[in-house]
């Protein structure tokens, strides 16, 4: 292991924070937020002094890295931004907890959007940009806006990039991998920067046109209040909708598009079955939710916001889904696995790897039906290696086990929250989504549940993030000895 | 710029790691999905598995915007069809890997210039004339020629006797009469540019330019020039055996091949009838010391197996034959022969990575002042690079040691018109002139780069 270089490039993780949190800091500086000026001002020197004390003593790095040494960097890097970004809420009085504080923070570096704050309008502004904002830059990665703006981490940075991105295969759409992330940095910019723009022409002001477009780019789910988006009007809404089933695609086809490859973009397979996913999903919600709001096109509405918000695991809510009928929210509970497409800012399992299973499982039965013919599974009209079909059936089952053991751990909870809770509460965080069923429902939170168990619901949301490895390889002592082992 | 190398074999890969490396925009073609997951694990390029002459491969590398398309499949049939598509679809500049000796006579213009090819390589051709040039210049372990012809760089290995050893470099200058300047040292595993209070020491590697006249006095001086290679055993009959071989009995040199198959050696006896063709295993030292191997001036291993090679270069060299030279395809045995006490190591890769290199830079730099010509010596720590200077260079007329000149890097040599310049502190660089430039940790793009 090359610590020296794992932790010079964490260095310069706490250097680029510290420039993050510039973001929050001018807001409290607008709004004339003393308390939370100081807060992100002492935030911003601590992560500072941490950054060049790492770097400094690792000056003399030798910057080859391997696989190996990508997800360290990665695992660490979002454990310690979470860690240093979580102190200006304990500092400005608006989380007094730790814990919680933490907990927030890494719900929002995550995308996720549970939240464990009671009475979200009672925040400082500049808190209610920094969860919006953390969304942002978590929903690309943290990782990747160094690799794309900051000197070059080093020749094989590719490591680090496939440790972040999600998706069953990380690939590059230009030769650098500098390049790869600036475009993908540019696009979402661009695509953040429209949906403001459409946001201010609705009744939303500044302020709060940045603070959802934060929120729905990275498909997060933090707003500002109680109600999520319920209060707001229709427009609103459906440009939100909109625009968090666009975040929800795979961010590589609008490369293609961009350098008018449209044709080869709109062919593909996991585009198509994230379309029909959810205009499935919106149509059986439409006939099962019946007469339950006055008009159908409030039904339509409703039923496509929360469909897009789940599939995209941004977490927004129009109604509290809660009180829909049992089928409805059953399809919402298999959207909150599913997730978005690879290569997005979405959670979830991916579309890619669903399609995927769901095409070796055809094998499989092709296999056992005439055990002598030979098979391939297929997808996006290349032949699938083995060697990643095998990696995608087997990530699903570590998925599966990591879900069960967070819901097993949430159990022995002193709250004894009931088994709805317990398990949506642990799907939800797992996948990013943000509201569950029952108390961790989109009016409730997830305040009452014991320190213990929110630190294991912040893991889980690490582990959806970063789909498992990088923090799984992190607590196995072989990552950290020294090679040849 | 944007590079296509299609075919990541061997060389292909050492290409591609060299323009990376330059921080060109580069992409790798290859139908074995292993070799490229490897190459996109170690080095900062895409990579795409399928055939390169696929155009529907072709089209999603973008070959149409490729400023340089390089094909080096083990096919040459296959290196020309790419190329030739590429090279329809709109990429720029392509070089081929074209090595079948049928191709590489009178064919090989019809062949550039119907398939507007802007080069090809022919890395047999490449590495046996490299090894001519090592021949000719006995003692020395490498040498390059700069434009002009009369302009020369030698590595040699001082051996703990040399009169040099112990010597400052200021003070060499004052003790011989030729005109030469040392201008690269390598130590160990290290290589550097050395001030003029550098003291050498034996087992040093020095780079040593000069003009080549000046050079024969100074080997002279020196006492380690040997007569000129006359005999000269090759060992193994491959392509790269008989265009050395035609090239060094043009020469006048007289040459033996060793070669194991009976049909390989008729086909050689045939094609050279000049040389002395025998039948049989190099690996037996009875049959090497049969055929004069300790009075052999100097000995050549071209077999297929590096390893062999290695070996029996060991041995040759325990016969006192003055000079070995070991051809090596794994880079890796490389180094490790370089410590068994083998100096003169060739490798086809290298030899073709830098002339790929070079045409890369050379494409780069055709605005303003130019590299013509890129070495790299002391293990490829130290490039050597040519610059002809355009009237716009900022600093002309200045004499050198006014210029600010970034550390790790010399001016090792000026050729003004015809005339070799050997430079000291007072000499100036002139519009029109030929500059010769050393550079070790730095990467030059142009003239300028060199000042601080």
């Amino acid at each position: 292991m090359n610590l020296k270089m794992v932790f010079n490039t964490l260095g310069n993780i706490m250097k680029t924070e510290a420039l993050l949190l510039l973001v929050p800091l001018s807001v409290a500086l607008m709004y004339g937020e003393k308390l939370s000026v100081m807060a992100f001002a002492v935030t911003i020197a601590i992560a500072l002094f941490v950054g060049f004390a790492m770097t400094l003593f690792t000056k003399s790095a030798n910057r080859i890295i391997y696989a190996k040494e990508g997800f360290a960097i990665v695992a660490l890097a979002w454990v310690f931004m979470s860690a240093v970004g979580a102190i200006p809420f304990v500092i400005n009085g608006d989380i007094p907890f730790y814990i919680d504080a933490f907990f927030e923070t890494v719900s929002g570096f995550t995308t996720t959007g549970a939240s464990i704050i009671p009475n979200v309008e009672l925040l400082s502004k500049s808190s209610l940009i920094w969860r919006s904002f953390a969304h942002w830059v978590g929903g690309m990665g943290v990782l990747v806006f160094v690799m794309a703006f900051l000197p070059s981490i080093s020749d094989r940075s590719i490591h680090i990039m496939r440790a972040e991105m999600p998706g069953p295969v990380v690939g590059k759409l230009v030769p650098r991998a500098r390049d790869t992330a600036k475009i993908l940095y540019l696009i979402y910019i661009v695509m953040t920067l429209v949906e403001v723009v459409l946001l201010s022409l609705g009744e939303m002001d500044l302020f709060e046109s940045f603070l959802h477009a934060f929120g729905s780019a990275g498909t997060g789910g933090f707003g500002m209040k109680a109600d999520s988006l319920a209060s707001y009007s229709p427009y609103s809404q459906w440009i939100i909708g909109i625009f968090i089933m666009i975040f929800g695609v795979n961010f590589n086809l609008y490369y293609l598009i961009l350098i008018r490859r449209a044709k080869v973009a709109f062919k593909s397979t996991e585009l198509w079955a994230y379309v029909g996913v959810v205009a499935a999903s919106v149509l059986l919600i439409c006939a099962n939710l019946g007469s339950l709001y006055e008009t159908f096109s409030e039904t339509v509405r409703h039923a496509f916001f929360q469909v897009t918000s789940i599939i995209s695991t941004t977490g927004y809510t129009t109604v509290d889904f809660n009180l829909w009928p049992g089928f409805s929210k059953a399809i919402l509970l298999m959207l909150m696995f599913m997730g978005g497409c690879a290569g997005s800012t979405a959670g979830g399992l991916k579309v890619s790897r669903v399609l995927l299973i769901f095409k070796v499982i055809g094998r499989e039965i092709k296999q056992s039906l005439h055990p002598r013919s030979v098979n391939t599974v297929r997808l996006e009209g290349k032949t699938v290696e083995e060697k990643t079909a095998i990696g995608v059936c087997v990530y699903f089952a570590v998925y599966m086990l990591c879900v069960l053991v967070t819901f097993i751990i949430l159990t022995l909870d002193p709250v004894a929250a009931g088994f709805e809770t317990n398990f949506t509460a642990s799907v939800t965080c797992f996948n990013n989504v943000g509201p569950g069923f029952a108390k961790v429902g989109p009016m409730g939170g997830f305040s009452f549940y014991s320190p213990f168990s929110k630190v294991i619901l912040s893991f889980a949301m690490l582990f959806g993030r970063l789909e498992i490895y990088p923090i799984l390889l992190a607590f196995f002592p072989a990552t950290w000895t020294k090679r040849c082992k | 710029m944007r590079i296509i190398i299609v075919g990541c074999g061997k060389i292909g890969a050492s290409i591609l790691a060299n323009l990376a490396a330059e921080g060109h925009d580069v992409i790798g073609v290859d139908s074995n999905r292993s070799v490229i997951d490897e190459l996109s694990n170690l080095y900062d390029v895409m990579c795409v598995c399928g055939n390169g002459a696929d155009s529907d491969i072709l089209t999603e590398v973008d070959a149409s915007k490729a400023d340089l398309f390089v094909a080096v499949t083990g096919s040459d049939e296959m290196n020309m069809l790419s190329c030739f598509l590429a090279r329809k679809m709109g990429a720029t500049y392509t070089i081929a890997r074209i090595r079948t000796p049928e191709y590489n006579d009178k064919s090989i213009s019809f062949l550039r210039r119907n398939l507007e090819l802007s080069d090809s390589i022919n890395p047999e051709y490449a590495v046996a004339h490299e090894i001519f040039n090592i021949l000719k210049f006995p003692s020395a372990v490498n040498i390059e020629t700069f434009s002009a012809r009369n302009f020369e760089m030698i590595e040699l290995i001082l051996k703990d006797d040399s009169p040099l050893n112990g010597l400052r470099l200021m003070d060499i200058r004052k003790k011989y009469s030729a005109k030469f300047l040392v201008c690269a040292v390598q130590r160990g595993e290290e290589a550097f540019i050395p001030g003029g209070s550098f003291v050498l020491r034996g087992g040093d590697k020095i780079g040593v330019t000069a003009n080549r006249a000046e050079l024969h006095k100074l080997l002279k001086e020196l006492g380690i020039l040997q007569k000129k290679a006359r005999n000269v055993i090759i060992l193994g009959g491959s392509t790269t055996s008989f265009y050395l071989a035609k090239m060094l009995i043009a020469a006048g040199n007289s040459v033996k091949i060793i070669e194991k198959h009976r049909e390989k050696c008729i086909h050689f006896a045939a094609e050279l009838p000049d040389a002395v063709i025998i039948n049989g295993d190099g690996a037996q030292q009875e049959l090497l010391l049969e055929e004069g191997i300790d009075s052999a001036d100097a000995f050549v291993s071209l077999t297929d197996m590096d390893e062999e090679n290695i070996i029996i270069s060991c041995f040759a060299k325990a016969q006192k034959v003055p000079t070995v030279i070991t051809k090596i395809n794994r880079s890796e045995l490389a180094a490790m022969a370089q410590r068994l006490g083998l100096e003169c190591v060739v490798s086809p890769q290298k030899t073709v990575g830098n002339i790929v290199t070079g045409y890369a830079r050379a494409l780069q730099n055709s605005i303003g002042s130019s590299v013509e010509t890129l070495y790299k010596l002391m293990d490829g720590n130290v490039e050597v690079l040519e610059f002809s200077v355009g009237q716009d260079f900022e600093y002309i007329n200045i004499s050198l040691k006014e210029m600010k000149i970034k550390k790790n890097v010399l001016v090792a040599g000026i050729i003004r018109g015809r005339v070799p310049i050997i430079p000291s502190g007072d000499d100036v660089i002139m519009p029109g002139d030929k500059v010769i430039v050393l550079a070790s940790d730095t990467r030059l793009q142009n003239l300028s780069d060199m000042i601080a």
